[in-house]
């Protein structure tokens, strides 16, 4: 995670502010009705392109799509003019809205911190989001630490209360890190990690114990089961719950990891004590060894260009993301940022340019792999039926540099809408006191 | 000590001078059968562009241009051919890799005020980050010190091709940042705080300054006429006393003098009045930068009628503004007359420059004012509109052959042009994607 705008005073007490003036404006979230979006460039990613399309949404569901579809005369009409219509953008890694509270760096292994507990679901990071057709995201704990926090999966359902945002059924992730970042939290304390020896050591010893304590739990539960009076249980400890769920595979484990040879030692770790990586985040260097991610169905969360910010970015090429998915990497874009995650459809199209993606591939690197990766890949990330009806209207071409959403639905629900004043939001109507400074006054001006 | 200044400025442009006349080939070189965006005289679709001794000797529609008989032609049809970009702030040659302290050189900030820091002194030309650079189309560029200081040090207009820094420093000194942003203030915690704390430090920092400077311009000047007046021969009088050198205050002469521009950075509608009327107050020409939360002022700005370097358009907007508030800053100026400059603002993401420009299109800026503030607005702004920013006939033959828009984030830069000169597109990232596609 790289702060860019390190303005944290303004950001924290922008935060206060905030949370003073919209708690009272939280709307309940209406019901979905029948919806009908017509006259569109459907671009499904599972499907391909399809021009004066449908897409005919259910109870919130994507109930039928294609060229002609039949909908009840009830449903709401929605003409989409020739416009294009994708599914949500999915970031596959995020920090918004966790305040400053994303990385605890006081232990290099704390996967007892649930980054729900930190979720500020007023951040308006949220808003502008949504507003860049982004519907779902990963919230995951800083890359400070060695094992991470649990990570939380979202709706960027503006506007409704904290459980309302939150992806109802998505997998529980963790968060791993490795090389630079531990090395220089701790080692800059001048304690254990300082080394990537030290990285793995300590990672290693936090898996041997959460092992014993799992032996501990499945003896006691194994003596329970026969009816032994006299078990006595093992005692709880938060650190250790959330390791063994890691090792009884109940965790996707995602990692932040650059490097090549770090890739290489993280697999074996993981085959050492039986758990699975999801993917690698960051990974920039997955070009130099695709075949042995692909061997091991590891995915990865990349940038598309961001390179030299530090000595493990060294190597970073813009062709990294196409030449690890012509391997058979499962290859999302994310974006690690506030900034970015508000134009996640240009990175996706940077790897057209860079190795020559299609548009079905540029586009699911922003939704079905990033989806996969979060473990929400059959609930969202494609226009398919029975699929939750999160869809984005753009106003232009999505993969260029004109493309900005117009209409972002999720679960069949208006969220966002351009075309409105303020902030184009249709839940969130929160206008702090003496108002907000309007930017484009018309939509389409000088166009 | 004027003088002195003035026989400076002048090494530094027979420099340019030398670099011109040394780095330009004899060859001639034709592009022929492309879309040529002239920038100043529209689109020629199935154009032709003539190149010889570094300059552009010919522009025009396929069946009006005569191609030279020994020219080299090369076939651009389908291509799209524009001026090289000029990216009007970035940190190129001054950092490497951003975490590693010793491969960088961006700003010194044991002081506020810190003019005579020449980023020319620091100038890395071998950096592997120009190659990348250029590769996207950015053919000229700032060079500034990053924006920690109030008066950080002067600006350098490079050229992102050439042997070595002396061929690629076109010009020095060519303007001086003057930030009044918040980021500048000590204000860390009040036990770590140091002068100037406050936007209160900040400015009366930055006017003593210039009072300074003022003053060591009197005495200066005194003392020259004084010296031009003494009597050598005359042995009852003493040779008059020289003023003490300041090289802080020399520094700051050309910009008292309206020389040479300031960069006037302010992000917010307070920030831009207060320095605005600061620069006034000491009567220095004047860029606007940055600009990205100042939309109650935006008519204030428009009657100053000074260029605007604008953004980063993806700065985040404030809690309580629309989301699109700054994106569609470039808009909401350019409608009020404003000439619109862009600039990456960065080192590593600088080849991004142009899809700024491109996204700025998309929240109502119209595309020929986008291409024009990467091209001829900001070699206006430098002084440089003789030489750069159009494909005219006379100016430097710096040229980008690309396969579309060049403000589209789909396109690829195929060939680059410098001084008439093809320059190679690859950089250490092409040879590490060739070197594992094996």
């Amino acid at each position: 995670m790289i702060n860019r705008n390190a303005t944290h005073w303004s950001h924290l007490f922008g935060i206060l502010l905030l949370v003073g003036s919209s708690v009272a404006c939280l709307a309940q979230a209406k019901p979905p009705s029948d919806l009908l979006i017509k006259n569109a460039t459907l671009l499904t990613v599972t499907h391909g392109k399809i021009t004066n399309g449908s897409v005919y949404v259910k109870d919130g569901k994507i109930a039928a799509f294609g060229a002609s579809v039949n909908a009840p005369a009830s449903a709401t009409v929605i003409d989409a003019d020739g416009k294009y219509v994708t599914p949500g953008i999915i970031d596959a890694h995020s920090h918004m809205a966790l305040r400053d509270d994303i990385n605890e760096a006081t232990s290099p292994v704390v996967p007892q911190m649930r980054m729900l507990d930190a979720f500020d679901y007023t951040s308006k990071a949220i808003y502008r989001a949504l507003a860049g057709g982004v519907t779902s995201a990963l919230l995951l704990h800083g890359s400070a630490d060695m094992i991470g926090g649990q990570a939380v999966v979202i709706k960027t359902k503006y506007g409704l209360g904290r459980d309302q945002l939150l992806f109802p059924g998505a997998p529980q992730s963790i968060k791993f890190a490795s090389g630079e970042n531990p090395k220089r939290v701790f080692g800059g304390k001048g304690v254990l990690p300082s080394t990537r020896m030290g990285n793995f050591a300590v990672q290693r010893e936090a898996l041997l114990q959460a092992k014993e304590y799992m032996r501990d739990w499945d003896e006691y539960n194994a003596k329970v089961q026969r009816g032994e009076k006299d078990a006595k249980a093992p005692k709880r400890d938060l650190k250790l719950d959330a390791l063994a769920d890691v090792l009884r595979g109940k965790m996707l484990v995602q990692i932040h990891c650059y490097r090549a040879d770090e890739f290489i030692n993280e697999m074996a770790m993981a085959k050492e004590f039986g758990y699975k990586v999801r993917a690698f985040h960051h990974a920039l260097e997955a070009y130099k060894v695709p075949e042995k991610l692909a061997a091991e169905g590891v995915g990865i969360a990349t940038f598309a260009d961001w390179w030299g910010y530090k000595n493990e970015a060294w190597d970073a090429i813009p062709w990294n993301a196409v030449m690890a998915m012509r391997k058979g990497v499962t290859v999302a874009i994310k974006s690690d940022s506030d900034d970015f995650v508000r134009r996640l459809n240009q990175e996706a199209a940077k790897t057209m340019r860079y190795g020559g993606a299609t548009e079905d591939e540029a586009l699911r690197m922003i939704t079905l792999n990033a989806a996969w990766i979060i473990g929400v890949d059959n609930r969202v990330g494609s226009i398919d039926n029975g699929k939750d009806a999160d869809l984005v209207i753009w106003d232009g071409y999505p993969l260029s540099s004109y493309g900005v959403p117009e209409k972002v639905f999720i679960d069949g629900q208006l969220f966002f809408d351009r075309t409105k004043p303020g902030f184009g939001t249709t839940v969130y109507t929160g206008v702090p006191e003496g108002g907000f400074i309007p930017a484009s006054t018309s939509v389409k001006e000088g166009q | 000590m004027l003088k002195k200044l003035g026989f400076a400025l002048l090494l530094s442009s027979l420099a340019f001078a030398q670099t011109k006349s040394s780095a330009a080939g004899s060859s001639t070189i034709v592009l022929k059968g492309g879309k040529l965006l002239t920038v100043t005289h529209g689109t020629i679709e199935n154009g032709v562009l003539v190149m010889e001794n570094g300059k552009i000797t010919a522009v025009g529609a396929v069946d009006k241009v005569n191609v030279p008989a020994n020219a080299q032609v090369i076939d651009v049809t389908g291509m799209t051919v524009y001026p090289g970009l000029i990216d009007s702030e970035t940190n190129l040659g001054l950092t490497e890799i951003s975490a590693e302290k010793m491969t960088t050189d961006l700003v010194e900030t044991s002081d506020e005020i810190m003019p005579h820091m020449h980023t020319r002194e620091a100038f890395h030309a071998e950096t592997e980050l120009i190659p990348v650079t250029r590769a996207n189309g950015v053919l000229n560029a700032i060079v500034a010190p990053e924006s920690k200081d109030t008066l950080p040090g002067q600006d350098s207009f490079i050229q992102l091709a050439g042997a070595s820094a002396t061929d690629m420093l076109l010009v020095k000194d060519i303007a001086m940042p003057l930030n009044f942003i918040g980021d500048v203030r000590r204000n860390e915690t009040f036990e770590k705080a140091k002068y100037p704390q406050t936007r209160m430090g900040m400015a009366a920092q930055l006017r003593q300054a210039f009072l300074d400077a003022q003053d060591y311009q009197q005495r200066m000047g005194e003392y020259t006429k004084k010296k031009a007046d003494w009597d050598k021969s005359d042995r009852s009088k003493p040779e008059p006393v020289s003023v003490k050198h300041d090289l802080k205050l020399e520094a700051l002469m050309p910009y008292l003098e309206g020389r040479r521009p300031v960069v006037l950075a302010a992000n917010e509608a307070s920030d831009v009045e207060t320095a605005v009327a600061l620069a006034q107050e000491f009567r220095l020409k004047i860029v606007l930068n940055h600009l990205t939360h100042s939309q109650p002022v935006l008519d204030y700005v428009a009657s100053l009628k000074v260029p605007v370097i604008v953004g980063p358009i993806y700065e985040e907007p404030k809690q309580d503004e629309r989301y699109d508030t700054v994106y569609a800053l470039p808009a909401q100026l350019q409608k009020r007359g404003v000439k619109v400059i862009f600039a990456s603002y960065d080192s590593h993401q600088s080849r991004n420059l142009p899809y700024a420009a491109g996204y700025a299109v998309a929240y109502g800026l119209p595309y020929e004012e986008a291409l024009k503030g990467l091209t001829l607005y900001p070699a206006e702004v430098w002084g440089l509109a003789d030489q750069l920013g159009s494909l005219d006939v006379g100016k430097t033959a710096n040229l980008v052959v690309a396969n579309g828009d060049p403000l589209d984030v789909k396109t690829d830069v195929k060939r680059i042009f410098v001084q008439g000169k093809e320059v190679s597109t690859d950089s250490r990232q092409s040879r590490l994607r060739d070197e594992y596609s094996k």
